[in-house]
């Protein structure tokens, strides 16, 4: 039997003490924290809000028992919930509304551990708890937003530019209608438009003039929808107050949301789900056009909505289809009370928005505009009031029948921004906490009580070269968290049964080579040749068998989703460390037992 | 200790026909069964929702059953799991019901007969989804075979590659036949549980051919059925262990794993019987029968070198 090298049993002794590093994390639990992170990139925390936040909360007695601080997210630790609890309100208090200040569990892992970057794996929510959303962005009513917006725009400029129009609006999926009167006016607007859009395409239909969308441009818009989708959706979540939320993109159409630790899932989809904006629109004050339009004939450039009153109920208003400014041009929204002492949303809008209200509110003296709020798909007037005069600076206040919380959530959905194009919840899974750890203690026991059998009847039946075995099988379990942990991988309920499955299936190469030795002693083998050529022989067969189980994994991990994909990342991740603790480790410790003796006989 | 002291060569090859019919009749049981019954699709599938909440004393099911079909929902499928407390409900997706905000209507509408009500999970599927999975699943599967195919091909021969993949597409059915037989629900676990098996399979049939070929190279003048029983033979005391081991932690998944494992442990296990049984007693015979010789797989090289010259 030939030595084995030094610089194997180094390398197998360097994979085992880092593996044991990297594993340790898992088992020290976890503590109580509460991290703070800012809402705006203006804000940042500094070395004195940390110092103003120890000093309030070590005045108050909530003593933390350690800070981490990545320069971005600011986590307190405490020694059970109730401090917390207590904590959490304080540092609100102290810090107000421009710092997200959430619960979170954070692994009690000793500091020099989280240096080397050694944590504990992340837990998915089938083992901790939470909510998981798959959102679909409904790509047509982006289309048709910006549609709406370019109509506006176009309808902006012209006027801006003094060319007078008989009507802009949208003619089909991809393409706006400008009518004009005469040949003067068409060419006027063309040069003017094609300086002021150059993306858009113009061409010329009599004394109209069609403005289309190229289908490039429709592919920019689509994937615009979905980057401000999640943007929104981060602003959202952050306001909801979420200790480490995941918003991914999945799919051309696709947002994955998922927000550990929410119980409140009710609260969670309305706010995720709301496409609130503010639309500013001119009141038809016809009195003959309303009373024909709620006998059912509404005139075409006109919407019928329901104006809500303070006492709650609803009368019906009659509004111009035309939207003067949306709720994108909005810099801040915060609840508030008007002077009559009823909620109220104040809004500030960006320079764009202030300009554009300056100038709606100068050319509609004496009119009524109405600030129309859409939420949950419809459409309803907040309030009407007349203009008295024009408006400059960009503040609104817009205050009609809301209750607190209304004005409190309609603020919070304004100041996120609004989405691209509503969206629909086509997944859920919502996990309590309770079934997290009983899935945890289930996984873990199936792992423990597999392992163990398997330890027992290897020992037996294979003896000296069973305990090699299951020695062997024992560095894979260590080396497939480690890694595991190492990849801040996200373990889930299907990932443990992955790797218990990963240690059924690698003792087949350990029973290959045991076998195999066996076969040679039989055929009249010397021991040492036969543990040689054993290895030798079974090495091929191992690599065979392991590849088109690799074959699988793979195949698993590109069309898998959800559970199956974090299954599949186990499997494969185990396939390859038993492959190295099989073959090396395995021959390593037999050649520790073996090499520089002289033996008659096999324990095998 | 040794469980399988066998002296001489088991005539496997020789049991061909009858291991074929077994094969034969188990298989068109499983289609019999997949066409009459249909599989049990998990809501992943299907799409719906799918709830598990908690009662503090034993659940009356009829009164679950009442209360939703007060909220018309007369389709849902009531059910107590574990124990008499726990209940799951299934509501499947209907035009016209806004689905996104059911389960909570639903748990509002629970609670107010029963205050202390928990919410353990909810699982809500929306149509899309579904058609998405199983085209995803379909996909898997066929990658799997072309990639374990060309494997076998490259590594060894085309006729070993035809036979492994047979042999171990006629596991998968037999699954499915018996989830579609016992109306198992069959999820994405268990998808996973069922690709997984195909890889761990292939690869008992690998071992098999590993030694066949080993055998052509080693035994000289012996006919192909008795390369093949030798092989076989050799190689049955691994595959009995290896199996047996495998076989331990999945029942460990099925004994402590809890409901979601259940019926991942179950696939595995009809898997891992099966897989023993097809590669070693279906592979290799249609090997044999695909007119595999020593040729096929100890090259030549003489007359390669002569042409170079």
């Amino acid at each position: 039997m030939s030595k084995f090298p030094l610089w194997k049993y180094l390398l197998i002794l360097g994979a085992v003490v880092i593996s044991f590093l990297y594993t340790i994390p898992n088992f020290y639990g976890e503590v109580p924290a509460i991290q703070i992170s800012s809402l705006r990139s203006s804000v940042i925390i500094s070395d004195d809000t940390i110092n103003a936040i120890t000093q309030n909360l070590q005045k108050s007695g909530l003593n933390p028992t350690g800070e981490v601080f990545d320069g971005k997210t600011l986590k307190f630790k405490f020694t059970n919930t109730d401090i917390q609890l207590k904590a959490r309100d304080l540092i609100q208090q102290t810090l107000g509304d421009n710092y997200v200040v959430a619960l979170n569990l954070i692994s009690a892992t000793p500091d020099w551990m989280s240096n080397i970057n050694a944590s504990p794996m992340f837990l998915g929510l089938d083992l901790r708890g939470g909510v998981h959303f798959l959102l679909e962005v409904d790509m047509d009513a982006a289309v048709k937003k910006t549609m709406n917006k370019y109509v506006g725009d176009i309808r902006r400029d012209l006027r801006n530019n003094q060319i007078r129009y008989g009507s802009v609006a949208v003619d089909n999926d991809s393409s706006i209608l400008i009518q004009l009167r005469d040949v003067v006016t068409v060419n006027q607007s063309i040069q003017q438009l094609s300086k002021d859009f150059p993306k858009l395409s113009t061409s010329i239909e009599g004394t109209n003039i069609r403005v289309t969308i190229s289908q490039d441009e429709m592919q920019v818009i689509k994937e615009a929808a979905v980057k401000q989708n999640i943007l929104t959706l981060h602003n959202r979540v952050n306001e909801l107050g979420v200790a480490e939320p995941i918003i991914q993109q999945q799919g051309p159409d696709r947002i994955v949301v998922e927000l550990p630790g929410v119980q409140d899932t009710a609260r969670a989809k309305d706010i995720l789900g709301r496409t609130a904006t503010l639309e500013v629109r001119m009141v038809d004050d016809d009195a003959t056009a309303l009373s024909q339009a709620q006998s059912g004939n509404v005139p075409s450039n006109d919407q019928l909505l329901d104006e809500v009153n303070n006492d709650g109920s609803s009368s019906k208003i009659l509004v111009k289809n035309d939207v003067e400014l949306t709720g994108d041009n909005i810099n801040d929204a915060q609840a508030g009370f008007d002077e009559n002492g009823s909620p109220s949303v104040n809004i500030s809008l960006d320079s764009t928005g202030a300009a554009i209200f300056k100038q709606v509110t100068g050319d509609n003296i004496g009119k009524r505009m109405a600030m129309v709020l859409v939420d949950h798909g419809k459409s309803q007037v907040v309030t009407a009031p007349v203009i008295r005069s024009q408006i400059g600076g960009g503040q609104v206040q817009i205050s009609g029948a809301m209750s607190v919380q209304d004005a409190n959530d309609v603020s919070l959905l304004l100041r996120s921004g609004s989405l691209a194009a509503p969206m629909n919840i086509i997944e859920e899974r919502t996990v309590g906490p309770s079934l997290g750890e009983e899935n945890i203690t289930k996984g873990f026991h199936s792992v423990l009580w597999g392992f163990i059998a398997i330890s027992i009847f290897m020992c037996i039946y294979y003896r000296v070269f069973g305990v090699i075995s299951v020695i062997s099988l024992g560095v894979n379990l260590l080396l497939l968290v480690a890694i595991l942990s190492m990849l801040q991988a996200t373990l889930t309920l299907p990932g443990i049964a992955a790797i218990a499955l990963a240690l059924g299936m690698a003792i087949d190469s350990n029973v290959l080579i045991n076998e195999r030795i066996r076969e040679e002693l039989r055929n009249g083998q010397k021991p040492h040749t036969a543990i040689e050529s054993g290895y030798e022989h079974a090495w091929a067969t191992i690599l065979d068998s392991n590849i088109t189980t690799l074959i699988a994994g793979l195949a698993l991990l590109a069309f898998g989703s959800g559970p199956v994909k974090g299954f599949a990342v186990v499997h494969c991740l185990g396939i390859l460390t038993s492959m190295f603790s099989a073959v090396l480790v395995s021959r390593g410790i037999t050649g520790l037992l073996y090499a520089n003796r002289r033996i008659k006989k096999l324990p095998i | 200790m040794e469980f399988f002291k066998i002296k001489k060569d088991i005539p496997f090859m020789s049991y061909g026909r009858l291991t074929t019919s077994i094969s034969l009749i188990t298989f068109i049981l499983a289609i019999f069964f997949l066409v009459t019954r249909g599989l049990h699709l998990s809501v992943e599938f299907t799409g719906g929702t799918l709830m598990e909440v908690q009662y503090s004393q034993a659940a009356n099911v009829d009164e679950i059953r009442d209360d939703l079909s007060k909220i018309g929902l007369d389709q849902a499928t009531v059910q107590t799991y574990g124990s008499s407390k726990n209940v799951m409900l299934r509501l499947p997706n209907k035009p016209g019901i806004n689905t996104s905000t059911l389960s909570n209507q639903v748990f509002q509408e629970l609670k107010q007969t029963a205050p202390d009500l928990q919410l353990k999970s909810v699982e809500y599927i929306g149509p899309q989804v579904g058609k998405d999975l199983i085209n995803n699943g379909l996909m898997a599967i066929l990658f799997v075979c072309i990639g374990i195919m060309l494997y076998l091909a490259i590594r060894f021969e085309w006729r070993f590659a035809v036979s492994a993949i047979i042999a171990n597409m006629h596991d998968v059915v037999i699954i499915l036949g018996f989830f579609a037989a016992f109306q198992w629900e069959f999820s994405l676990t268990v998808l996973a549980a069922i690709l997984a098996v195909l890889g761990y399979s292939v690869n008992e049939s690998v071992v098999v051919f590993d030694r066949i070929r080993e055998n052509f190279r080693t035994i000289r003048g012996g006919t192909v059925p008795q390369v093949i029983n030798n092989a076989i033979t050799a190689t049955m005391s691994r595959t009995i262990i290896t199996h047996g081991c495998t076989e331990m932690m999945v029942l460990s998944m099925f004994f402590f794993g809890g409901p979601s494992l259940h019926y991942f442990a179950l696939a595995l296990t009809i898997g891992i019987v099966f897989g023993i049984y097809s590669s070693v007693l279906v592979a290799s015979p249609l090997v044999m029968w695909l007119g595999v010789s020593r040729e096929n797989l100890v090259k030549v090289k003489k007359r390669k070198e002569e042409a170079v010259v």
